[in-house]
């Protein structure tokens, strides 16, 4: 507790110093005149201005997060973006109590060169790639569709306030409007992954509102820099042709974007294949050629942030085969780290920002108005497009998701650094436009935020407390699950199997053998990762156990039994096996303990069963709650700024397996045993491991590779395990 | 269907008569069965035209299901030992959406995907005895596997207990059909078991 204080006080004495210092820092430095005599010391303030008040920065915010997260109470009811805000406007009136003027503040090119795109890159690197590409079509509909309803609708319904006079008299057109609408219609990555790191909503929904605040960038730069010309140009030079062009640019931006972001994953891929000798720097590779993905587009008009996203997304498995494990880690740390700090700067920025008199202009129609539009519009694009989209869905999205995603369509930085570049010139009402996209943002963030959490239990509570599951029922839903799973596998189709299958087939012909290094591409074996993930022991176990029973006998068996290879085994096999998110294993998340009354939006209900009646009745829900097998459809991905834990779904995985294969070894051997043991399996075996058995090769079947120079005793106990395998398969 | 004739060319006029079964309740489509029959195929290694537990054991993502074994199972009607296309299919076409325009004619046979029918199939995964009734012990089984390892015996037992409590009506201290059907009557069983490429 008084640690607490402490560092309370440590903090808000530490920012007024900085910013004194910073602000007094300014005025010194001028007086450096003629040179009297040698000076020991001196006071080189301009040598370092710029740098310093870089690092200075990067600090304060880095300590305004400390403060956010020092009560956790807090933090789980106010969203911690709208926290920095709050942190931010006292920063800035601090500044501009001592300054009179803001000179800090949130400029375009610092928020669109150096804070987004790492914010981005992180976006795409963690994406969930199979989730997003199943869902693609629902995501575009909504970014491409919906963005451009939300933009025509506020700019148009604006447009008809200010004809019907309820903006007073301002000097603006409909193409202004227009303009308008479309820079704030953008829901923003940014802002929507802040608010739902509190509201855990399950993955389909989340990849919906996450995919779409990043695809939407491709709508949003080209319907900004087509009504900017416009407005250049004047309302007089629009025509038929000016439109098409419009269009066509649309489609030029939103795919050379994502071109540019491919060809720059190629290269690091291509890079990193080759970067054996360099292990050490390996990550920074990472890092610049994503950065410079976003500066092509950029340069080529083009959508950047769409380039990094595809940047990010089309690499992660590549560079994931091919880098060291350590370096792989690095990467995913550091990505982290700069997203989360980029974040935490860009928030207390938007705070600061606010408190700049010279900026504000008030205009209570034109402010209600657009919060009103933005709103309501919001809702109604969502529902809309939903409905039809219901049509073609089997799972259909319910109505707590569709609410869900209208109200969590927030504007975020993205709006206000679109509208802070625009000319002041052409734009009479640019102060104005801040104004509104500062309180809509504010609102968004912080409001909307805010009411998020509770908006949701109260829906949900509401739709619970008419379905209280009997137990056979919550034991029947979980059969369900698997059932379902199990006869997915078995058809062997997911969905839109032809494109995937063929996907997959180029993919793993040409693009792998291309992209990543031989060695990786052999460890990427399935069986073997599930191998490096199976307890040793317990297969060692299985072994031991056939042997004394003798119906393993057919196991070519040149070392003993009782060798302890364990260890020697785990060092050299990390070798072999960088830790590979293979596709099948899924991105690392932490597994919530959901509660699967209600499938969408969970918000760990399970205080919940404390009402229950008996203690029996009780400890048996609760007792299924926790220890249900969760199933692969139940996985919830939590993709988090700030988590990067490890995937505890693989434990419950690994356990599976191992009781499917114990199991299957017990039935085998009761089955066969005393039944013409030894001789038919041999033969079965020595037909198929001849091809394949290649001696002093390594390769010893088609499941497993290994490496030529591995340690000569592991070459026998694949060889053994191998086996043990195949026959379970034969079983 | 003679197209289908041509594609397919294990089948016999027996099979041919339950295709036209398929057909007359519109459960399964000529583009379904092709793509089932490319699926069956890729099973079939060993291309003998039938299937194997072991082929089943061959999908590498049916280890790590809980319920896997219990799946390949039911694909097998007792006492046989292979599967061949026509019972692959009908086991799958259990899991296409019911059809809820069909008009409810009690002479008609029941159609596969039917609710009764889903749960039917629900119901014989616990009874594997095939004795009509889910008794304790094979429940005990079905949780068993279901539940993570550090649940104890007991844990187990009580849960099963409970579970045989709320849904037994008659006290036997087993669970029929009937009772298995009311116990559910809440839940969208229609939902829960399709999949999506069977609509």
């Amino acid at each position: 507790m008084a640690c607490r204080t402490c560092l309370w006080l440590l903090g808000t004495t530490f920012f007024t110093c900085t910013v004194r210092l910073v602000v007094e820092g300014t005025e010194v430095g001028a007086t450096q005149e003629s040179i009297s005599g040698i000076q020991i010391v001196t006071f080189k303030w301009h040598h370092v201005e710029a740098p310093y008040l870089i690092a200075l920065w990067i600090l304060v915010a880095g300590v305004s997060k400390m403060v956010v997260e020092l009560n956790h109470s807090l933090t789980s009811v106010i969203p911690e973006s709208a926290l920095l805000i709050i942190i931010g406007w006292i920063l800035g009136g601090i500044i501009y109590g001592a300054d009179k003027m803001q000179t800090f503040t949130l400029t375009p090119t610092v928020f669109f060169f150096y804070l987004l795109p790492q914010v981005i890159l992180d976006a795409g690197y963690f994406m969930p790639n199979k989730l997003f590409f199943s869902n693609m079509g629902a995501i575009l509909v909504y970014a491409v569709i919906g963005t451009c309803w939300n933009a025509a609708t506020v700019g148009l319904g604006l447009w008809g306030c200010w004809l019907g006079g309820a903006m007073g008299d301002i000097d603006i057109g409909l193409l202004q409007f227009l303009l308008f609408g479309s820079l704030i219609a953008a829901v923003d990555p940014v802002a929507v992954i802040a608010v739902f790191e509190e509201v855990h909503v399950n993955e389909v929904l989340f990849i919906m509102v996450f995919g779409e605040s990043l695809l939407n960038d491709g709508v949003t730069v080209v319907l900004f820099n087509v009504f900017d010309a416009f407005v250049s140009l004047g309302g007089a030079e629009i025509d038929a042709v000016e439109i098409i062009k419009g269009i066509i640019s649309f489609f030029v931006v939103a795919f050379g974007g994502s071109l540019v972001g491919i060809i720059f994953a190629l290269l690091i891929s291509l890079l990193t294949r080759c970067t054996k000798n360099i292990q050490i720097i390996e990550p920074g590779f990472i890092f610049i050629l994503g950065y410079l993905s976003y500066l092509t587009a950029e340069m080529l008009s083009l959508s950047a942030i769409l380039s990094i996203v595809f940047c990010g997304i089309c690499c992660q498995k590549y560079i994931n085969a091919n880098m060291d494990e350590r370096s792989v880690t690095t990467v995913r740390y550091v990505m982290k780290v700069l997203a989360n700090g980029s974040e935490t700067i860009i928030f207390v920025f938007l705070g600061i920002s606010a408190i700049d008199p010279a900026v504000w202009v008030w205009n209570t129609g034109f402010i209600l108005l657009t919060l009103l539009f933005i709103f309501v519009f919001r809702f109604i694009g969502v529902f809309l497009l939903t409905w039809i989209l219901n049509k073609y869905r089997l799972v259909p999205l319910e109505f707590i998701d569709q609410v869900v995603m209208s109200y969590g369509g927030l504007r975020g930085a993205v709006a206000y650094g679109l509208v802070a570049m625009l000319d002041e010139n052409k734009f009479k009402e640019k102060n104005l436009m801040v104004s509104t996209t500062l309180i809509v943002v504010y609102f968004t963030v912080m409001l909307q935020g805010i009411t998020m959490k509770p908006l949701v239990t109260w829906l949900k509570v509401k739709r619970a407390a008419v379905t209280e599951l009997t137990l056979a029922e919550k034991i029947q839903n979980r059969t369900f699950d698997h059932m379902l799973v199990a006869i997915e596998d078995i058809s062997g189709q997911i969905g839109h199997n032809y494109m995937r299958d063929k996907w997959h087939n180029f993919e793993e012909r040409w693009l792998c053998w291309f992209l990543m290094k031989p060695s990786a591409r052999k460890s990427r074996d399935y069986i073997f990762n599930i191998f490096h993930q199976l307890n040793l022991k317990d297969a060692m176990s299985y072994v031991k156990e056939g042997e004394r029973r003798g119906s393993l006998a057919f196991v070519r068996n040149e070392t003993k039994a009782d060798v302890d290879f364990n260890k020697k085994f785990r060092a050299s096999f990390s070798e072999i096996m960088p830790d590979i998110m293979a596709d099948n294993m899924g991105p690392d998340h932490e597994a919530e303990k959901g509660n699967d009354i209600v499938p969408s939006v969970c918000l760990d209900m399970h205080e919940q069963d404390l009402t229950m009646r008996e203690s029996e009745d009780f400890n048996a829900h609760h007792l299924l709650q926790q220890h249900l097998y969760r199933g692969r459809k139940q996985h919830r991905h939590r993709y988090s700024r700030s988590h990067l834990e490890t995937n505890r779904d693989e434990n419950e995985v690994q356990e599976i397996f191992q009781r499917t294969m114990r199991s299957r070894l017990e039935s085998f051997k009761s089955a066969k045993m005393g039944v013409a043991p030894a001789k038919k399996i041999q033969t079965k075996h020595q037909k198929k491991d001849k091809p394949q058995k290649v001696r002093g090769e390594g390769t010893f079947s088609p499941f497993l590779h290994v490496r030529p120079h591995s340690h000569p005793l592991i070459g026998n106990v694949m060889c053994m395990l191998c086996n043990v395998y195949v026959m379970l398969c034969h079983f | 269907m003679i197209w289908c004739a041509a594609v397919l060319p294990n089948t016999n006029t027996n099979s041919m008569n339950r295709w036209f079964s398929c057909f007359l309740f519109n459960i399964v489509t000529p583009a379904h069965i092709v793509r089932l029959y490319d699926r069956f195929e890729a099973l079939d290694k060993e291309k003998t035209g039938h299937l194997r537990p072991q082929d089943f054991g061959a999908i590498n993502r049916l280890a790590m299901n809980p319920i896997g074994d219990r799946i390949i199972g039911a694909f097998f009607s007792p006492g046989q030992e292979t599967v061949d296309f026509h019972s692959f299919v009908r086991i799958l076409a259990h899991f296409r959406p019911a059809d809820k325009k069909r008009p409810k004619d009690p002479s008609m046979p029941e159609p596969v995907n039917s609710r009764t029918s889903k749960l039917k199939f629900a119901f014989q995964l616990y009874d594997q005895d095939k004795d009509g009734k889910i008794s304790r012990a094979e429940l005990l089984q079905v949780l068993r596997s279901m539940l993570e390892m550090q649940v104890t015996e007991e844990q187990l037992e009580s849960i099963a207990d409970r579970t045989i409590q709320e849904a037994d009506l008659d006290k036997d201290d087993a669970i029929s059909f009937e009772e298995f059907r009311k116990s559910l009557e809440k839940v969208n069983i229609d939902h829960k078991m399709s999949i999506r490429f069977l609509r």
